[in-house]
């Protein structure tokens, strides 16, 4: 989890967000529809984007998580966090952090993506208050802030 | 929290194993894939929580992609729909079933569902199954009684209803290999990005001299199962393609089409999206 290992003795059926925000106390990842039509309770699990709310505990044995508090190193801003908050891309802030990790996996595949790209990339976020623009656009900068 | 119902979770290492396992619950168990279409009927409580849930994940023979030129493409159960996108086998000798595999759901779900599962939930708009029944596919089931090879078109027997006996599991998908000058295209028209399809169709032909020699036409979400215009394919089939020939097949897939809802709005992009099916995968057939 985030670089650190750790051992947990949970029910299998027990869904990594339960675990993520309730035993590991790691409550950036957010629990908002519970059955995977909103992308926010996004995490990447070996460096790819699912859904938490849906994966079972018995799936993520030994496997490499890392959560949106993965992201800062020390008390910096990883640069796609630093890119929402420059460009208003967070009101609320409660889609941000799957919002954040799906861009994340999107740039660490593909650098310099085209707006198509990095739409269809978070084709399975929804956000009630921007509209979506400011986040994509907030992705686009990322690569120029490198 | 919305949580799950905490059923025990069994980990079969083999096919034998989960084959085994399903035979002795019975209706007591059910077999979970990728999760995303189960676990959230079970979290919604839409359904009486099985007594066991037989995890396929540690099994890694159901998550190989198998290709030589004689038997085709082997796909394991568990492949998941991102593999299918991602695969360069599939890309190369089968592009239709990949590109119907990207319009699935959002890449986060893609990285989740399985063709298996896909196939197995028998949802009158699975995605992958008009690009399958296209194909020609042939689904592998095993049982402790022994293993049988089902075609794909034979495998669906209503709305999310499929001739999965009881205690047996989906292995594998197998399709043929294509004869040359075959190419295929795939259409979806679906409410927002992450939807269900309210109408998907895939076209495979294999074109020699504008003439067309072999066409499968395969729909979903506008029929109780996933099904093939047969009459449509009729009037292409053996045929020198013309725009007349594509209006009568496409009309034809219209009126064959038996959609529960909305279904004059259903016909129509019925007729509507066969014949941009069909023009797509000519110009493609033209190209390879």
């Amino acid at each position: 989890m985030n670089g650190v290992l750790h051992e947990l003795s949970v029910h299998p059926l027990k869904t990594l967000l339960e675990v993520l925000r309730e035993d590991l106390r790691l409550t950036g990842t957010k629990e908002s529809c519970g059955l995977g039509n909103c992308g926010a309770c996004t995490v990447l699990v070996d460096g790819k984007p699912i859904l938490s709310c849906l994966t079972l505990m018995a799936e993520v044995q030994d496997r490499d998580i890392l959560t949106v508090e993965g992201l800062v190193q020390g008390d910096k801003l990883h640069p796609i966090q630093e890119a929402f908050v420059e460009h208003g891309a967070i009101q609320c802030g409660f889609c941000t952090a799957g919002f954040i990790m799906a861009g994340k996996a999107l740039l660490d595949k593909n650098p310099n993506p085209s707006e198509d790209e990095v739409r269809k990339a978070i084709d399975g976020h929804m956000c009630r208050c921007t509209g979506y623009g400011k986040i994509v656009e907030a992705i686009l900068a990322v690569p120029s802030k490198r | 929290m919305l949580r799950l119902p905490k059923v025990e979770y069994l980990v079969p290492k083999s096919v034998e194993e989960a084959c085994s396992l399903s035979d002795v619950h019975k209706e007591k168990a059910k077999v979970i894939a990728g999760g995303t279409d189960l676990l959230v009927m079970m979290k919604r409580r839409l359904m009486e929580p099985p007594q066991y849930l037989i995890g396929l994940k540690n099994i890694p023979e159901l998550s190989d992609i198998r290709y030589d030129e004689k038997e085709g493409l082997k796909i394991g159960a568990l492949v998941t729909l991102s593999s299918l996108c991602e695969s360069s086998i599939i890309g190369e000798k089968y592009p239709v079933l990949g590109e119907a595999a990207s319009y699935f759901g959002a890449v986060e779900v893609r990285n989740m569902g399985t063709v298996g599962g896909n196939l197995c939930s028998a949802a009158p708009s699975a995605d992958t199954a008009p690009p399958l029944l296209a194909l020609g596919a042939k689904v592998k089931l095993a049982g402790a009684s022994g293993v049988r090879t089902v075609p794909l078109e034979e495998f669906f027997t209503g709305p999310f209803e499929n001739v999965l006996r009881v205690g047996e599991i989906m292995t594998e998908i197998q399709v043929p290999v294509q004869r040359p000058h075959t190419a295929g295209a795939f259409v979806k028209v679906t409410r927002t990005g992450m939807g269900l399809a309210v109408v998907n169709v895939a076209v495979v032909l294999t074109l020699e001299e504008r003439t067309c020699k072999e066409i499968k036409i395969a729909l979903g979400a506008c029929a109780p199962t996933p099904w093939r215009a047969k009459k449509a394919e009729e009037i292409i089939r053996g045929k020198k393609i013309s725009d007349r020939l594509i209006e009568q097949a496409s009309l034809a897939a219209s009126e064959a089409s038996r959609p529960r809802s909305v279904p004059a709005y259903k016909k129509e992009l019925v007729g509507v999206l066969s014949k941009r099916a069909i023009r797509e995968a000519i110009s493609r057939a033209e190209a390879v």
